[in-house]
């Protein structure tokens, strides 16, 4: 089985995505290449964007079964209105109107039971789409994309989460930025998380929330300090007094935010930086072989 | 009065920190923190605290192992995979993939299952120097349905209306889901804060097409412009073809970390900022223009 690690933070733009894409294109030049990177931002799915030359090997939408009330067959008795938690049906008998909103459903299939006229039924409803992806180096890359006006990304990415893992020994999961569901569904199968933060106080603030959204969901995680030498030392000190593993620094350079701008890989950036993921790369081997041990005892 | 939303679709191009120096130039304004997610316009606005609410987030369902038969009949409802076995047999629920659609609970043949709303989250009326701010802090793992956004913005809105203030800035949530949509609907103009890099600047267009199909004007501004020039330039076309106004170019600054650090915002840390202009000429043209939107009611 593969070991499954996720990369998340709370606030936005610390560098979930570079580090997921050089990671990857890490793991594959210098470990495995059984390694597949999932692109679970499916609000603003980036990845794809660090690689050249892909190619698109499958290319998927995603429905969601929605409900539809036949008029004809609706006695507008409302029950379907009460069942649904998500406001996502509107029924007003006065004027013989009932209606559900797409984009409001969750398709739960309440309302289905709820009919006692057999008035509804459902279909299909796109709400984004996922493609299989093989980078040039050979790597597989899977990406879900939401509808730009769908408010179901945690469908989406559950949806995307049941792509095929088999045969792999490493999958990467790049989460979306928050604490809130789209991360928990994220993360809720990973073995492993990596925290990317940086050293402001924005930063810290968001880590903090982060550190306690992995402690209530029992999941072994480390912090990755990105724009090292950027802000300054209230986060090594919450990290020391909270007894968190660094897994590594990666330095602010300006320059390689000039070449990251670009979408530039891991073959375009500094040595002191490339090194730095090289050294991240030996310390998952551990992780994982030490999750390996506790798995098998 | 108006209303005006801070947005990226990328996180960290720094819209609280734009946010923030925007409250430097506000007069009589009142502020929302809409990222409720990761909160942090509070790190620099130092509220006092006047209200503390409790904000009901979803349900979220648990069942009662006396009462269970073991019927299996949620199970088999649940869309969502969230009822389980349990090793000794039993059924349990996993909170964090229930879904809150009660459908079990309905279902349960046994009245055995119970579904309760979250209490986790929070938020909150305070006192800025800036002004009135409405904020809030979810919990972890919590829904961010866009509901928690609607709420800050609706009582940001009543207090807009009680003090006759003149604007009310909301300070944006990453992305283009529910929270953001939830942060669109209604407002109106969104000051897009993006940066030059094809991440940015693909978010950008893709935030831009939501924003666009509520007829809700853009302004925009690009940030650490310096960074990457080139794309700053495509950007720049970009907007003029999409009819956004380029409210100015921000270069890539330490001072805005440093500013932080102090818990100032970057104008306050600097009034010779170079963003003091571009934010006085972006107020200055909120101010002048009439900003119109179309209430598209079957959004929420």
């Amino acid at each position: 089985m593969a070991f499954k690690i996720a990369i998340a933070s709370g606030k936005g733009g610390t560098g979930k995505t570079t580090v997921s894409v050089n990671l990857f294109s890490a793991i594959y030049k210098y470990w495995t290449e059984n390694v597949q990177l999932f692109d679970c931002d499916v609000e603003e799915p980036n990845d794809l964007l660090f690689f050249k030359d892909f190619t698109v090997k499958e290319e998927r939408k995603v429905f969601l079964s929605v409900p539809e009330i036949d008029i004809d067959a609706c006695k507008f008795c409302k029950k379907c209105e009460e069942y649904c938690e998500f406001n996502a049906i509107v029924v007003m008998p006065k004027v013989k109107y009932a209606k559900v909103s797409p984009d409001l459903c969750h398709s739960c299939g309440a309302c289905l039971v709820a009919c006692p006229h057999d008035a509804i039924h459902e279909k299909d409803h796109a709400i984004g789409s996922i493609s299989v992806n093989r980078t040039k180096d050979g790597g597989v890359l899977k990406e879900g994309n939401l509808r730009v006006g769908s408010p179901l990304q945690t469908m989406l990415i559950k949806e995307l989460k049941k792509e095929s893992q088999v045969g792999q020994d490493i999958v990467i999961y790049d989460a979306p930025p928050g604490i809130s569901c789209p991360v928990v569904e994220t993360i809720s199968d990973a073995d492993f998380v990596i925290l990317v933060t940086e050293p402001t106080p924005f930063g810290m603030y968001d880590l903090q929330l982060t550190v306690d959204l992995m402690r209530e969901m029992k999941k072994s995680f480390a912090v990755l300090v990105n724009k090292a030498g950027m802000g300054n030392a209230e986060l090594y000190e919450y990290l020391e007094r909270e007894k968190i593993k660094v897994l590594g620094e990666i330095p602010f350079d300006k320059n390689y935010a000039a070449q990251y701008s670009k979408g530039m890989l891991l073959t375009n950036i500094p040595s002191h930086i490339k090194q730095e993921y090289l050294k991240l790369v030996d310390q998952i081997k551990i992780i994982s072989k030490e999750h390996e041990g506790d798995y098998n005892s | 009065m108006k209303e005006i939303t801070i947005l990226s679709g990328k996180g960290g191009t720094g819209k609280t920190s734009i946010t923030a120096a925007l409250a430097s130039i506000a007069k009589n304004s009142v502020f929302a923190d809409n990222d409720v997610d990761a909160a942090d316009l509070h790190l620099i606005f130092n509220p006092e605290i006047k209200e503390n609410h409790i904000f009901y987030g979803s349900w979220v369902a648990a069942i009662d192992s006396e009462l269970c038969t073991n019927c299996g009949i949620c199970k088999t409802h649940c869309r969502f995979d969230a009822i389980h076995y349990k090793p000794d047999g039993g059924l349990e629920i996993n909170p964090f993939e229930c879904e809150g659609c009660r459908l079990c609970e309905r279902v349960c043949p046994a009245q055995a299952i119970r579904s309760e709303q979250s209490t986790n989250n929070n938020w909150f009326v305070s006192d800025t120097r800036f002004g009135p701010l409405v904020h809030a802090k979810m919990g972890a793992g919590e829904d961010n349905s866009g509901k928690l956004v609607t709420q800050v913005r609706r009582k940001a809105k009543e207090i807009a209306k009680e003090i006759s203030a003149d604007f009310i800035v909301n300070d944006g949530p990453p992305g283009i889901g529910c929270p953001a949509i939830a942060s669109i609907t209604g407002t109106n103009a969104v000051v897009l804060v993006t940066e030059p890099s094809k991440s940015g600047f693909h978010d950008a267009v893709r935030l831009i097409e939501l924003v666009q199909s509520f007829k809700i004007p853009i302004y925009a501004l690009i940030n650490k412009y310096d960074i990457n020039p080139e794309i700053s330039n495509q950007m720049a076309t970009f907007f003029k073809t999409e009819g956004i106004q380029l409210m100015g170019k921000i270069p890539f600054q330490e001072e805005m970390v440093e500013a932080l650090i102090e818990r100032k915002s970057i104008i306050e840390y600097n009034k010779d900022s170079v963003v003091t202009k571009i934010l006085t000429d972006l107020w200055t043209e909120l101010s002048r223009v009439s900003l119109g939107y179309t209430y598209d009611s079957r959004r929420i």
